[in-house]
């Protein structure tokens, strides 16, 4: 079966003396040219929703299970020691992997940036942070969570990050869809070419096609004489779409490098990083293979009319 | 060799081109079909050289019914027919050479067993020195002999030929018949379709089949050519 299927793909070299048969040279017309565009675009495609999935899967999965505490306690001393009693209360919990509470000078820091050293009052209150790291197996953990919290200080604020980014989320995987969706649309476009440019050739060589048929030519010999030419013009746009898309994945990939790392945090984005280059590698394959099926069906099927 | 019974022919949704053939053509057997221009004699031939499926009827051929045959056996077939197209139908961009030796090439035969037989068949239809020439450098009488010469290299069990001396000087379609009877003798049933009253009376004695508006009006063997000769008496003739 496997090995039926090899064959029909990849088509067997012809005789130089049947190669002849077909006047014209290797690259005939536009199509390797249109495909070199398909591909080009469909590897921008691919390459993009690839990172938008990655990153959306980032994004999911490291705020999925991370909350912050707010405790806006004007009184510095009170403030600091709910803070204790929060730590102390989630310390050892199950359902908690991890309680960091944020510097205070860290957060003023940040805060400065937004308000100035003006803004910056000694008396300003500034609420005490503790980010917690929830199990992520545990779907009742935040409920605890935000029990053990109102327990000890009911005016704290509990915020899972999820709540909002969330939607950034949901957002960039619609991104990702749209980009499946134009690959989608690329595919058909391909399709839809090989079989306008197949059905050319075969109209412009239809008197040859006609006497071969005739004289007793096996439908496999005359697809033959199509198909492995159509397959040389395909390997040959998609040799070119896929060098300039490598190229503008690269250029774009090293420019944004550290946008990328700020988005993305810790190991997570090297996850699966080689299977996305394995797939867009496998593109430019699929498209030689799409491109020969196409031309092989195409010219069955017109082959089926003659009789 | 061939059996038509009751096998009609229409293109499209007009009006049937071929109606109620019934023949047998024998093996070995020379035929020769006639008829004005527009009786079906080409479609007819179409139908002998598996061109075309006929819209009704039953056309058996080496014995088998090619009417409801799978189409992947058809190529089979067709190699075991040698056809003399009337447009000749040479593959432009092929030399001479080239273009007799397809149907070997087709046929799966090493370069190397062939070469003489097409060399020889060149200098037979008188084509020696053009082996390398191109089909639209050839006269219309040459490229009718190219087609003569690649309709029968393979040796065919049949040959159809539709109107092979049309444009051929007497002298070379003498010449060609004489190479028709030969092939004749050696077992190919021969059918050609002609209304050249001078190369029907350069073959006394043979089997005629004669079409009149997509009907065939002599039963084949009951007709000969010329008339005075036939030794049989004439059947009834189909409506």
């Amino acid at each position: 079966m496997a090995r039926q299927i090899l064959r029909q793909l990849v088509p067997a070299r012809a005789p130089a003396h049947e190669r002849a048969l077909l006047p014209e040279g290797r690259l005939s017309g536009p199509m390797p040219w249109v495909i070199a565009i398909m591909l080009f675009l469909t590897l921008l495609s691919a390459a993009t929703g690839l990172a938008l999935f990655r990153a959306a899967g980032d994004v999911g999965h490291d705020l999925a299970g991370r909350v912050t505490i707010q405790i806006a306690d004007p009184n510095p001393a009170t403030r600091a020691q709910k803070v204790r009693d929060i730590r102390a209360a989630l310390d050892g919990q199950l359902y908690v992997e991890r309680v960091t509470t944020v510097d205070e000078a860290e957060l003023k820091t940040m805060l400065r940036d937004w308000l100035g050293d003006a803004g910056m009052a000694a008396d300003l209150p500034i609420p005490a942070l503790i980010d917690v790291d929830l199990v992520a197996d545990d779907p009742g953990g935040l409920d605890r969570l935000r029990a053990a919290v109102t327990r000890i200080a009911p005016d704290a604020g509990v915020e899972p990050h999820a709540a909002w980014l969330g939607a950034v989320s949901r957002l960039i995987r619609s991104l990702a869809w749209l980009a499946a969706a134009l690959i989608a649309m690329m595919i058909v476009a391909t399709v839809a070419t090989v079989t306008l440019a197949t059905r050319g050739a075969l109209n412009t060589h239809y008197a040859t096609i006609e006497i071969l048929h005739l004289i007793g030519s096996t439908d496999r010999q005359i697809a033959r004489l199509f198909q492995r030419r159509i397959a040389m013009d395909a390997t040959f746009g998609c040799t070119v779409g896929f060098l300039a898309a490598f190229i503008v994945i690269m250029t774009v990939g090293w420019q944004f490098r550290d946008v990328a790392a700020g988005l993305l945090s810790g190991g997570s984005a090297s996850r699966g990083f080689v299977w996305d280059y394995v797939a867009l590698l496998a593109l430019p394959i699929a498209g030689v293979a799409i491109a020969t099926w196409t031309a092989r069906l195409t010219i069955t099927r017109a082959l089926h009319r003659i009789l | 060799m061939v059996r038509f019974e009751n096998v009609g022919l229409r293109y499209g949704t007009g009006s049937e081109t071929l109606s109620d053939l019934s023949f047998t053509l024998q093996p070995g057997g020379f035929y020769m079909l006639t008829g004005a221009s527009g009786a079906g004699k080409t479609s007819l031939l179409k139908l002998l050289y598996l061109a075309m499926r006929p819209s009704r009827g039953l056309i058996r051929l080496f014995g088998e019914d090619v009417v409801t045959m799978k189409r992947d056996r058809l190529p089979g077939f067709r190699r075991r027919i040698g056809v003399v197209f009337q447009d000749f139908r040479l593959v432009p961009h092929l030399s001479v050479f080239d273009n007799i030796a397809l149907p070997l090439r087709v046929a799966g035969v090493a370069e190397e067993d062939f070469e003489t037989a097409v060399t020889e068949m060149l200098a037979w239809v008188g084509l020696a020195d053009r082996a390398s020439a191109r089909p639209a450098t050839l006269s219309g009488g040459e490229q009718q002999r190219v087609a003569i010469a690649r309709a029968v290299i393979g040796r065919p069990e049949m040959l159809v030929a539709d109107e092979p001396t049309g444009n051929v000087d007497p002298e070379m379609a003498a010449r060609l018949m004489h190479l028709f009877k030969a092939l004749n003798k050696l077992g190919t049933t021969i059918v050609i379709a002609t209304h050249d009253a001078h190369l029907l009376s350069s073959l006394p004695g043979i089997q005629l089949m004669r079409l009149d508006r997509g009907r065939i009006a002599d039963p084949v063997g009951m007709l000969k050519y010329p008339p005075g000769k036939t030794t049989s008496k004439p059947a009834e003739r189909r409506p």
